[in-house]
């Protein structure tokens, strides 16, 4: 399916009003002869549509501005000088319009407009992936003539060529609508396919050996409405009619954005999105588009397995179950809680995370974190929380945080559309170029570590400190730099909200239900300096003080900034049990591993940044035996002896997801609201509640570092070596590859040249990694990418509770 | 080429190359009788800039009444007065531009390339006297790309009045300022539509924008309040400056004041550029007359001709009397579009004279409207074959069929008395958001319905083929 | 390599300076681009797209819709001959034909030596001087055969070399704003109120801004 139903939230009714007052954007218009009532503003082909008048057309599209250029949806329109053909897209209602869409001269319009279209169409259905689903197909199917009278030869392209690594174009198919040259223009910013040539020789293309490199490409397949663009990852792999889909919710990050999963024959074969007002328009990211590839790997754990002295060998679940639940009671009763240490949660649902929650609840570890030192303080959720659509619209948007575009990719859309509509403006803090950077109003570049200096001097300049007066501000706040200690953001997000008390502040915390997992109880519950959050335990896994340690869908090999760090606390850790979908460094030396159900073999619920919760759906079979997380710790948490969950426990006797659910609704009270009824009853799902909090109290000292050090920068880039991108074929070579960017010019201060390699020495440890010159990055910085393949790895130099990482750079 | 020497002593030519001068009013072309009417130095020499400063010496509204007053017509095809259009700006926004179409384009056009190499002064003048009443605070000439002379001459010109401080700061001392900057296109007939060409000037692909919502007066060059006007209609300001509007409407009829320039092509005796009296002048004169055209070449009939560009609907014979004026245009069927009549003569192969002008529209489509892009080329090729020999009368029936998807209900076409045929006034409806794509079917409609014997004696006639609806075959199914 | 020279770089620099917005300057530089290689480049493209800050693509896409603009080398010569209604009612065709034997090469082929490209083309404003042909876009009057001959030798022979320019060049003279006369272009967005020229309370009249 190609244009997923535009859902657009309505408003609910708060209170009844006693006297409607006439709306002033109401405007009278006549369709096919009936009267109607639209808004001021609304173009015909909505109105039309909307009213259940079917308008054919190819180059309009809601989220996009009208071109105008395809021509099919020309209607008759009479605004008091008799009826004229127009076209629909391009047109807005006036007062007592008369509109036609179906009269003679329609009809024969639209007829005609089919008969061109299809002129040079190649109709080669049969093996186009689009057939069956294609709008030009239904539409001439609809609207068109019944024979084809065109007998010229037809225009000729080179067939299919791939204009990026995940899209093909096939210009004979193409109808020259410009959906993917605009999407490109307009919405990604990234305009990198044009039309070239003119006329009849019009096509769309790219620059000689300058690839469609967008995050967001998949849109363009996705919104194309002939098979002209074709997604390398589904090319081939189903007929739509053989699809079966659910709508879903993505959980590659935490914007949530809505989809449908399809599958065949039990696979999955495609995501799409789906329009959902408040969050992502219909539209996603490449990565969380085709991911799916990994949840189908032949990597996947698909059994328990337990070690033996042969090393790791495949169990039975009730073996396994025996093992993990023996280990927990055995901890308990050596070592006390204290001595078990709960990581992840995150990257599952909210049922997942809820019961994990509760079986550290039942266990009463002081160690837990849905976090892996990645991330900010939970208290940032108990602020004055912004939706998205509320930053999308605030007059000013203050950036204190990663750069968007790579880890919350639809929230960049979102606010990126927000300053080129100029309904907003960006002022950004960071400490090198991101994404939104040329979008932004004011973006201040500052010394690692040092924003809040920068935040204290920006409000102190006069237009800034106009600006934020002038209206609503939304704060995105969120972790800039895995090499530095989360304090810093945490001092300048306190000194932005001083200077902007009313402004909300929209979490940019990046896995997919990490706001869900901190909500509902696998956040640290331990008082500041003794919180019990990841670096806590891992610190102490590492000092030999946690016998058990248990990581729910994490690995902090590559979650935790600091590798060193991950690695002592796995070594230290006397044993683990590692619930997960793929083989990780971590599973590799867990105790006990248990096979974890993963993305579309699962139903629940998922938690958005903005605390919006949402439907996840199963739509394949689980493969081979593996349970979904919340089943593992509801089994656990009723294995534990003293310690399991007693008969009145909220989990006490769930036998479905369902049950999950509602305990959830029953129990915890922020999500009181999210009962499985008020989530059918809205696709755009329901608002969690939030917690009231203030972030903790920090000081930063920002030490001065030698004149030939480097300060470190590192944070992630949209493709690295997660599992979700590593094990998806398609997506697994798009990743970087591990690096150390500095400026341009200090590549001749180093006395090297690009691609050499180089020693990074911090205080801790040396990397050698591959030295590129960026001009995104300042002089005396030093950025590299986290988690990344390649030799090298930039983790091992990163102390995870230093306040910031000085390196020198050397020859090697 | 003729020479003489005027009152002041220089010589004068009544030909150059294209132009013929004659002994009528001249409002534009005062000055081509000079070899070297392009300089500075001739400009000042012949009341160059007066107009300007007596502009100046008026407040911008009465400037601006002025030229209302006169009813400038614009040039470019649509005949829309110029004093109006630039009162179309809306109140209180700027910045606002002045646009100058120079990207004369359209078949048997040649008069505005005439006046920028002939007279730059005069048109930068007419520019200057455009932005002072109309407010416009910075001005775009666009040249055709293929133009080089043009280019090259009025470049010395804007480099020669900057000197002088006819353009650019506190113009003349006073505090009217504005810069005139020269641009140029690459190849694109299309540009000469008014919203192409702004986008052209933005740097993009010129495709035209739909009107409503992009009108240029409202939502121009850079989304701001911008006027568009053609060369020729410019280079008419300074005489209605120095002269008055009362001098202006004194040539020509209250409808069609002043004079046009018509470029005359095609099988006459002598082809040229003439600038007629607007409005009175008949077809017949123009053709015909002794001081134009002097009639068709080797003494031969008239069969047929283009009345106002290559767009236009043909007129034949018939049309002769008809004065050189848009409203009787229109009401007998075509237009006087930009001024130029192509003259066909007894001996033409019309289907393959028609092919030239459905090729060039077919070649110049922007490729953006579906009817225009698909069914220019679809046009062109069935009359290739039907040219050929090789089409058949399904063929003839086809080009009618596309024909009406681009431009739905009746096409304007000449009255014939020959085929008994009446007139159906213009203009046309069209499917498109500008006119190069009816353009591709005008001729060819003109052609087919006033000459259809040419078509049918080249065509094959085969039986129609009968075809089953698609609901017939649905509903057996069903 | 094919970027602009420094010296064409200063001259794209002031061309950008007469535009409110740069991108305006793209097909101005594409022109100058073209008159120093005598064809548009890619390198070339991608050095304007620096300069006018715009992606690759975009000049791609902006230029390719231009027919002046070559992405392939042409001749030192680029010959137009026009073949639109009023130069194909006098002979166009048949001028064509000749050229093209005259030439050895069909329409739209170099010379073997690399001298002159012919082209059929669309109307070139010189319809009252049928057929008609340009030179790098130089027009040539009602062309006989004979004449075709005599241009295509002098141009052989060097004869026209400084009355047309190689392919590429236009106007053999720029417009050049000197500093202290020009207003200098505003962005758009930058302009505040009126012309001081137009007197607040009475602007010119507004008629029909909405239509």
């Amino acid at each position: 399916m190609t244009d997923v139903p535009t859902e657009v939230a309505e408003e609910p009714a708060i209170e009844e009003i006693s006297e409607p007052e006439p709306d002033p954007n109401a405007v009278q218009v006549t369709l096919n002869g009936s009267a109607v009532t639209a808004q001021k503003g609304d173009l015909v082909i909505a109105v039309a549509e909307g009213n259940g008048a079917a308008v054919p057309h190819f180059c309009y599209h809601p989220r996009m501005s009208s071109v105008g250029m395809c021509r099919q949806c020309l209607v008759e329109v009479d605004t008091g000088r008799g009826m004229q053909l127009q076209p629909s897209c391009m047109i807005t209602v006036s007062p007592d319009m008369k509109i036609d869409t179906e009269s003679p001269t329609a009809k024969r319009a639209q007829e005609g407009m089919i008969e061109l279209l299809l002129a040079n169409h190649p109709l080669d259905c049969p093996v186009c992936d689009k057939g069956g689903e294609c709008p030009l197909q239904d539409q001439s199917y609809a609207v068109g003539p019944g024979e084809s009278r065109y007998v010229e030869e037809k225009r000729h392209y080179e067939k299919p060529i791939p204009i990026s690594d995940l899209v093909l174009l096939d210009r004979e198919r193409c109808i020259l609508c410009d959906r993917c040259t605009r999407f490109a223009d307009e919405v990604a910013g990234d305009k990198l396919i044009v039309f070239t040539e003119r006329g009849n020789n019009t096509q769309v293309m790219t620059f000689p050996d300058e690839p469609f490199a967008s995050y967001f490409s998949g849109n363009t397949v996705q919104i194309c409405p002939v098979g002209a663009l074709t997604a390398e990852p589904y090319r081939f792999k189903a007929r739509p009619w053989d699809l079966e889909q659910q709508e879903s919710t993505c959980t590659t990050c935490s914007v949530g954005c809505r989809t449908v999963v399809q599958s065949s024959r039990d696979e999955l074969l495609r995501y799409q999105g789906v329009d959902s007002d408040p969050v992502n328009h219909g539209w996603l990211c490449d990565r969380g588009r085709f991911n799916f590839e990994a949840v189908n790997s032949e990597h996947r754990l698909t059994q328990p397995m337990i070690r033996t002295e042969a090393g790791l060998i495949e169990a039975s679940w009730s073996g396994a179950m025996a093992s993990a639940s023996g280990l927990i009671r055995e901890t308990l009763a050596n070592g006390g809680p204290a001595r078990i240490a709960i990581l992840g949660g995150a990257r599952g649902s909210n049922e997942d995370a809820f019961a994990w929650g509760q079986l550290a609840d039942a266990i009463d570890t002081p160690y837990r974190d849905a976090q892996l030192g990645d991330g900010l303080p939970g208290e940032l959720l108990g602020l004055n929380r912004a939706t998205i659509d509320e930053a999308a619209n605030a007059s000013t948007i203050v950036l204190l945080g990663p750069d968007l575009k790579e880890e919350l990719p639809v929230l960049y859309l979102r606010l990126r559309d927000a300053a080129e509509k100029k309904r907003s403006k960006i002022i950004e803090f960071s400490a090198t170029d991101t994404g939104l950077s040329r979008y932004a109003w004011k973006s201040v570049r500052h010394e690692p570590g040092n924003q809040t200096d920068a935040v204290e001097s920006a409000i102190a300049d006069a237009d800034i400190a106009a600006q934020l007066a002038s209206g609503d501000v939304v704060i995105v706040a969120g972790r800039p730099n895995l090499a530095e200690s989360s304090d810093a953001t945490v001092a300048a997000l306190q000194a932005m909200l001083n200077a902007a008390p009313g402004a909300k502040v929209l979490p940019a915390l990046r896995r997919g239900n990490v706001v869900g997992a901190l909500s509902l109880g696998m956040a640290p519950t331990g008082p500041v300096g003794d919180r019990g959050d990841a670096i806590d335990a891992l610190t102490a896994a590492a000092e030999g003080k946690i016998d058990l340690l248990i990581l729910v869908g994490a690995d902090p090999l590559s979650d935790c900034p600091d590798t060193d760090l991950a690695r002592r606390a796995l070594a230290g850790a006397r044993r683990i049990i590692s619930i997960d979908t793929h083989p990780s460094e971590s599973t590799k030396l867990a105790d006990v591993v248990l096979a974890a159900a993963a993305y579309g073999e699962k139903s629940g619920t998922t938690t958005n940044l903005e605390g919006r919760v949402t439907t996840l759906a199963q739509k394949v079979t689980v493969v081979g035996t593996a349970r979904p997380d919340w089943m593992i710790a509801v089994e656990l948490g009723m294995s534990l002896g003293d310690n399991s969950f007693g008969a009145d426990h909220p989990l006490a006797d769930v036998a479905s997801v369902n049950d999950v659910t509602d305990a959830i609704s029953a129990t915890a009270p922020l999500f009181a609201m999210v009962t499985r009824q008020a989530l059918a009853g809205d696709p755009n799902g329901v608002m969690s509640a939030q917690p009231t909090a203030l972030l903790p109290a920090v000081s930063v000292a920002v030490a001065g570092r030698n004149s030939y050090d480097y300060r470190l920068v590192v944070n992630r880039k949209l493709y690295d070596g997660a599992i979700g991108t590593a094990m998806s074929r398609s997506l697994v070579n798009l990743a970087p590859g591990a690096a150390a960017h500095v400026h341009p010019l200090d590549l001749d201060g180093i006395g090297v040249t690009e691609g050499t390699e180089v020693k990074l020495i911090s205080a801790k440890a040396t990397a050698v990694l591959p030295v590129v010159g960026n001009n995104n990055v300042p002089r005396g910085v030093v950025w590299a990418p986290f988690n990344q393949p390649g030799t090298g790895s930039i983790e091992d130099i990163i102390d995870a509770t230093a306040a910031n990482t000085d390196v020198r750079i050397e020859r090697i | 080429m003729s020479h003489h020497t005027n009152s002041q002593g220089a010589e004068t030519h009544d030909y150059i190359a294209g132009f013929y001068i004659g002994d009528r009013p001249k409002v534009v072309t005062s000055r081509f009788e000079y070899e070297d009417s392009h300089t500075l130095e001739r400009f000042l020499a012949t009341d160059g800039y007066e107009g300007l400063k007596k502009c100046l010496t008026m407040s911008p509204q009465e400037m601006h009444d002025e030229v209302r007053n006169s009813t400038v017509l614009g040039r470019g095809g649509a005949g829309f007065p110029a004093g109006v259009k630039w009162g179309f700006t809306p109140q209180g926004v700027w910045p606002r531009y002045l646009v100058v179409n120079g990207d004369e384009s359209e078949p048997g056009t040649y008069k505005d390339r005439l006046l920028m190499e002939r007279d730059p002064h005069q048109l930068i003048e007419g520019c200057l006297i455009a932005c002072y009443a109309a407010g416009l605070s910075q001005c775009f000439l666009y040249v055709r790309g293929e133009m080089a002379v043009a280019q090259e001459r009025i470049a010395a010109a804007l480099n020669d009045a900057y000197a002088a401080g006819y353009i650019g700061k506190n113009i003349l001392g006073t505090d009217f300022s504005v810069d005139i900057v020269l641009h140029w296109g690459a190849g694109a007939y299309v540009v000469g539509e008014e919203t192409a060409l702004i986008e052209s000037l933005e740097g993009e692909r010129g495709m035209p924008r739909l009107k409503p919502p992009f009108f240029p007066a409202a939502v121009g060059l850079y989304g701001k309040p911008t006027i568009v006007n053609n060369v020729e209609t410019l280079a008419n300001l300074p005489f209605v400056a120095i002269n008055g509007s009362a001098a202006y409407t004194a040539i020509g009829t209250p409808t069609s004041p002043g004079t046009r320039m018509v470029a005359v092509s095609g099988h006459v005796k002598r082809p040229g550029v003439y600038e007629i009296v607007n409005g009175s002048t008949t077809f017949r004169d123009i053709i015909y007359g002794d001081e134009f055209s002097q009639g068709i070449r080797d003494g031969n009939d008239i069969k047929a001709f283009v009345p106002g560009g290559g767009s236009a609907p043909w007129f034949v014979e018939d049309q002769l009397d008809i004065p050189f004026e848009g409203k009787e245009a229109s009401a007998a069927g075509s237009m006087l579009g930009s001024g130029a009549i192509m003259v066909m003569d007894a001996t033409t192969d019309i289907p393959a004279a028609a092919y030239t002008l459905t090729k060039f529209y077919a070649h110049e489509s922007c490729g953006k409207c579906t009817p225009c892009r698909e069914g220019g080329t679809w046009l062109m090729r069935m009359l290739e074959r039907v040219i050929a020999g090789h089409g058949t009368d399904a063929d003839l029936d086809q080009m009618r069929e596309v024909g009406q998807t681009i431009c739905p209900g009746d096409m304007p076409h000449a009255s014939s008395e020959r085929l008994g045929l009446e007139a159906v006034p213009f203009p046309y409806k069209m499917t498109t958001i500008c006119f190069v794509g009816p353009s591709a079917w005008a001729p060819l409609h003109s052609a087919l319905t006033l000459f259809p014997e040419e078509f049918e004696a080249r065509v094959t006639k085969v039986p129609k083929r009968v075809s089953i609806p698609v609901t017939a075959l649905s509903g057996a199914d069903a | 390599m094919s970027r602009l020279s420094d010296h064409n770089v200063a001259i794209a620099k002031e061309i950008i300076g007469h535009y409110p917005k740069q991108k305006s300057a793209l097909i101005p530089l594409v022109h100058l681009s073209q008159e120093q290689n005598g064809y548009v480049t890619k390198d070339a493209m991608r050095h304007i797209a620096e300069l006018v800050n715009v992606t690759p693509a975009e000049v791609l896409g902006t230029a390719s819709f231009y027919e002046m603009f070559k992405f392939e080398p042409v001749g030192k010569y680029v010959v137009n001959v026009c073949t639109t209604l009023s130069c194909a009612l006098l002979g166009a065709g048949e001028l064509l034909h000749h050229a093209e034997e005259k030439l050895g090469v069909k329409a739209g082929g170099t010379t073997a030596d690399g001298l002159i490209t012919l082209e059929p083309a669309e109307c070139q404003a010189a319809c009252t001087e049928a057929p008609c042909l340009q030179v790098n876009y130089r027009h040539k009057y009602r062309v006989t055969h004979d004449d075709f001959d005599q241009m295509v030798d002098d141009l052989r022979s060097g004869k026209l070399e400084s009355e047309i320019p190689a392919h590429g060049t236009l106007g053999m003279q720029r417009q050049h704003i000197p500093d202290d006369k020009g207003v200098g272009a505003v962005h758009p967005d930058d302009v505040v109120g009126g012309p001081v020229w137009i007197p607040v309370a009475v602007e010119p009249d507004t008629e029909g801004a909405s239509k």
